[in-house]
């Protein structure tokens, strides 16, 4: 009786229990089955993440508190744990084509996605200071090695290692300023710190959390932390490339949302400054270093930053409104993304990828769905209204202006009119230019991501009530 | 009877194109013509529709009519309607897309699909622009517009399109993107994105002055006012025909209409103040761009700098802020519609013949084709402003109005007026007259396709100059609303502060 009350208790972490034991078994089958058997070990990762999501989705309503306190269900994290699972199966389904044409099919990919996702869960959920490093080590260390996944290839074992030694950095800045943050305020639990930084904060503490902030910076990969994210983009596997566009970004949004809202209500003056500066100059970086882009995984990677910064613009509202606008932002960004990098995997010739922008030259004429497709993601990513990402943008802005941070909110919306530049550029390639040879035939799950992102992406603006309510929900849980 | 007939009208087009988008195969003869066919059709029937409006509109009233209003996006809700000021814009735009399609008939050969797609969509953006009674329905048509027109300059245009299709987005964007930062202080401060009752809402003067800049700055672009008019030029001779008539007959009235709908009554004090502002550029726009007109090889370039110098009289009427000034500017934008996409349609006629542009190229054109002599010599005029034609009535009021507000600012205008006869009667002798060059020696004068473009458009010209009394009163009384509202803020603030001294006095 006893013992089936104490696993009641754990009932709220109940997907990452899932998820953990799982991803083992998948990894015994893997191993066992040996890589002939690893495209379907990898369907049953994707297949594995859509039944977490539905635990996640079933856990009962209200705010679950587990573990003293360190591990915390909301519906904050409710919200962020689907998108963040959204975009883990999304990117294993845009890489299981990819995986078997490049001869990198292998059990342990999908296994150490699943590892990373399983730490990303912990890392939303995350409440204190020490399940936030859990989580953080248990998503990066993964993100290392499928880095470096495609081992016979130079690049992608130095995207792997560059990955490595400037992640371990930002893991030693966090933890150091996490531990600043303790021996100042005698706590590590978000609601104790924010009780002890009520009337102000110490130099000692502040100190602390620009470490912090550092660190989730540089899993943000904003500005200045930005610098592994075009050589580990343009380096790593496509789909791996894909995934730490999407996934890894919600969940360090997620834990720089919470971290800062939870444990820092009183000092919001202090790391107003720090985001505001940041999200400035993500998005002026961001905007203006993609420009001269030729490669298009490069060109992600500087468009990624800029997102990041338009996200981060909402976190330096501080308000509901702001983590609203963020929850927004994110949502539709990985939609965007998963949908964006099927058009990058689907540029293939002759059964080799390619990944130069001038490569699209006149694809409107050879794939005219590809690129209608491609061109109104781009539109969106430069937040052209009526597509979904003008919504993104208008969310945040909103909360900025709200907050009366009127100077980003004024440098934000003319980075993104800088930034529309470069996704101009693409479209001008795609449609004004005369077609190259063109690509081999788009393989059907690609179309299927292609097509389900695309078309959310455009049909957005007639329906938003439930992404609105859902975001909306969520960020009130915070507060 | 209770139908949304404004809805339909709006998205019928993009209805057509979804239909094109859906059902036409292929790039063949077959597939060209039936995108064609279905673009017509569905031009034609939208502009059937949006004649209901007009019988069912009632003139006498100022309020907005075929109102409807739903739940959206929680900041803002889907609330369409039209009044005396839009309802006109929305006829123009319904009316003109006919004559669009059939102008590209012959001209569009590669990817006709493509660009029957993309002019049907731009026309459900264009009539939600000027239908959309909330701020972010608003920008979201006024903004999404750039997409089409962006791909039909630079897919369809000329030599250089692809530097016009990027000078005309990332201008019109960045001149956009502060009023979207300007809707959203709004917000906070009224509460609301609801445009009638943002027209009720007394903003504190500061703001205004914040607002009405930063709506000025999209609007200015839009217009296009000078300095800021240079993309316009790039963007005329680079788009194709038809493109060029939607550019100068429609996208440009979205300034005109923007500050009608927002700035003026909006922000009234601010508008006041900046009232010098407006008239400065207005009238370095008239006799500047004109002198500049006059300096063109290009016919398109040339037509282009004379819309710039007539919506400098647009501006300065509205700017007068009196009856005849903002009548006479509506009347202008509904006018200047007509005429300048006809005199696109003019220069298209030649081009499609000889694929040139160039004013020297041609001359003694009357010789071989007489009918086209006489469209174009009615459009000329109209440009110039003759009487009896729709284009004096909006010169005259705009200067009326101007006269009555400002003096030297009308002895200026005026001054415009006689340039804009200069450079339409150079640009037509050099033409027309003269003695026939080789070259043309085999140019056919107009067909059934062209004559059906060009019939209405004459016909509505000559109508509207000798009886302009339609377009003027179906906006009477929402001008005379609009100026009630702006003149009572006025007299507000001018009581405050003359009574403020006499309180300290005492």
């Amino acid at each position: 009786m006893n013992s089936l009350n104490d696993i009641n208790v754990l009932l709220p972490v109940l997907p990452e229990i899932v998820l953990a034991v799982g991803a083992m078994a998948l990894l015994m089958i893997g191993v066992f089955a040996g890589d002939g058997a690893a495209r379907f070990v990898n369907w049953l990762c994707i297949l594995l993440l859509v039944g977490v999501g539905a635990c996640v989705f079933m856990l009962p309503a209200g705010r679950l508190v587990l573990f003293e306190g360190s591990f915390v269900v909301d519906d904050f994290a409710r919200f962020l744990k689907l998108l963040m699972l959204t975009g883990s199966a999304g990117t294993l389904i845009l890489s299981l084509d990819y995986l078997t044409s490049e001869k990198l099919q292998k059990a342990e990919f999908g296994v150490l996605v699943l590892l990373a996702t399983l730490g990303m869960m912990i890392l939303i959920s995350a409440s204190d200071l020490i399940a936030l490093y859990l989580g953080l080590e248990l998503m990066s260390l993964p993100l290392y090695v499928i880095a470096a996944s495609n081992r016979d290839n130079a690049r992608s074992t130095e995207a792997g290692l560059k990955y490595f030694v400037l992640g371990a950095l930002s893991s030693g800045m966090l933890l150091y300023g996490a531990s600043l943050i303790y021996g100042f305020t005698g706590t590590v639990n978000f609601t104790g710190i924010a009780k002890a930084t009520q009337g102000g904060a110490s130099i000692g503490l502040i100190f602390g959390l620009v470490f912090l902030f550092a660190g989730f910076c540089f899993k943000v990969s904003a500005v200045p932390f930005h610098m592994w994210t075009p050589d580990v983009y343009e380096g790593a596997p496509t789909p791996v490339t894909a995934f730490f566009a999407a996934a890894p970004k919600v969940a360090g949004i997620a834990i720089f949302v919470r971290a800062t809202i939870v444990a820092f209500p009183g000092i919001t003056h202090s790391w107003q400054q720090i985001v505001v500066f940041v999200a400035i100059a993500s998005m002026v970086l961001g905007a203006f270093a993609a420009i001269g882009q030729k490669n298009i995984k490069r060109l992600m990677a500087y468009s990624s930053i800029g997102h990041m910064g338009f996200a981060l613009v909402g976190l330096a509202a501080g308000t509901a409104e702001g983590v609203q606008g963020v929850l927004v932002y994110m949502s539709i960004y990985v939609v965007m993304t998963l949908a964006t990098f099927a058009c990058i995997l689907a540029m293939r010739r002759d059964g080799i990828a390619v990944e130069q922008i001038s490569d699209l030259s006149g694809l409107a004429r050879s794939k005219p769905a590809m690129a209608f497709f491609f061109a109104m993601l781009l539109f969106s990513l430069a937040g052209i209204p009526p597509l979904a990402g003008f919504f993104a943008k208008f969310y945040v802005f909103l909360a900025a202006i709200e907050a009366g941070l009127y100077v980003l909110a004024v440098i934000g919306v003319l980075a993104s009119v800088v930034g529309a530049y470069y996704y101009l550029l693409i479209i001008k390639i795609m449609y004004f230019d005369e077609p190259a040879k063109p690509f081999d035939s788009m393989p059907f799950l690609l179309r299927v991501v292609l097509g389900a992102g695309g078309i959310l992406t455009i049909v957005f603006f007639a329906y938003p009530a439930p992404l609105l309510v859902a975001a909306t929900a969520a960020a009130k849980s915070l507060f | 009877m209770n139908w949304p007939v404004l809805s339909v009208v709006t998205f019928l087009p993009l209805l057509g194109a979804l239909l094109i988008m859906l059902m036409v195969r292929g790039n063949g003869p077959l597939a060209k013509g039936t995108a064609r066919w279905i673009s017509m059709w569905t031009t034609l029937v939208t502009f059937a529709v949006s004649l209901v409006m007009v019988y069912r509109f009632d003139a006498t009233s100022a309020e907005f009519q075929f109102s409807e209003k739903y739940d959206w996006l929680g900041v803002s809700s889907y609330h369409m309607g039209v009044d005396g000021i839009s309802l006109p814009f929305v006829i123009l735009t319904t009316a003109l897309m006919p004559i669009c399609i059939l102008a590209s008939w012959t001209s569009i050969q590669k990817r006709v699909k493509e660009y029957m797609i993309a002019f049907l969509v731009l026309e459900t953006l264009m009539i939600g622009t000027f239908s959309a009674l909330d701020l972010v329905l608003f920008y979201l048509f006024f903004e999404g517009g750039l997409i089409p027109m962006f791909l039909i300059i630079g897919i369809w245009g000329g030599q250089r399109r692809v530097y016009a299709s990027f000078k005309f987005f990332l201008y019109t964007l960045a001149g956009s993107v502060l009023m979207l930062l300007a809707i959203m202080a709004m917000y906070w401060q009224a509460g609301t994105t609801d445009i009638p009752t943002l027209l009720r809402y007394n903003f504190p003067a500061g703001m205004q002055t914040w607002c009405w800049l930063a709506f000025f700055a999209s609007f200015a672009v839009k217009m296009p006012m000078w300095p800021v008019h240079t993309w316009l030029p790039d963007a005329h001779v680079e788009a194709p025909t038809a493109g060029s008539v939607v550019l100068a007959a429609i996208l440009l009235k979205m300034g005109g209409y923007g500050f009608l709908r927002f700035s003026l009554p909006m922000f009234p004090l601010a508008s006041l103040d900046f009232t010098p502002l407006v008239y400065t550029m207005s009238v370095v726009a008239i006799i500047y761009t004109s002198l500049v007109a006059l300096m063109q090889e290009d016919v398109k370039k040339l037509i282009a700098y004379s819309s710039v110098a007539h919506m400098g009289f647009v501006t300065m009427g509205i700017f007068a802020a009196n009856q005849q000034g903002v009548a006479g500017a509506v009347f202008q934008m509904i006018s200047h519609g007509i005429v300048s996409g006809a005199l696109f349609l003019c220069v298209g006629v030649v081009y499609d013949r000889m694929h040139t542009r160039e004013i020297k190229f041609y001359g003694g054109v009357v010789t071989r084709m007489p009918i086209f002599a006489a469209i174009f010599m009615v459009f000329t005029m109209a440009n110039v402003g003759l009487p009896g034609t729709s284009g004096f009535v909006g010169e005259f009021l705009t200067l009326i109005g101007t006269f009555k507000a400002n003096i030297p600012v009308a002895s200026l205008a005026t001054l415009g007026v006689i340039l804009s006869a200069a450079y339409a009667l150079w640009l037509y002798r050099k033409m027309v007259y003269g003695t026939l060059k080789p070259a043309l020696e085999g140019i056919k004068d107009i067909g059934l396709r062209e004559a059906v473009i060009f019939t209405p458009l004459v016909i509505l010209t000559i109508l509207f100059g000798v009886a302009p009394k339609p377009v003027l009163d179906m906006s009477a009384a929402s001008v005379t609303q609009l100026l009630d509202g702006y003149n009572k803020a006025i007299a507000t603030k001018t009581a405050a502060t003359t009574s403020n001294p006499v309180s300290v006095a005492r």
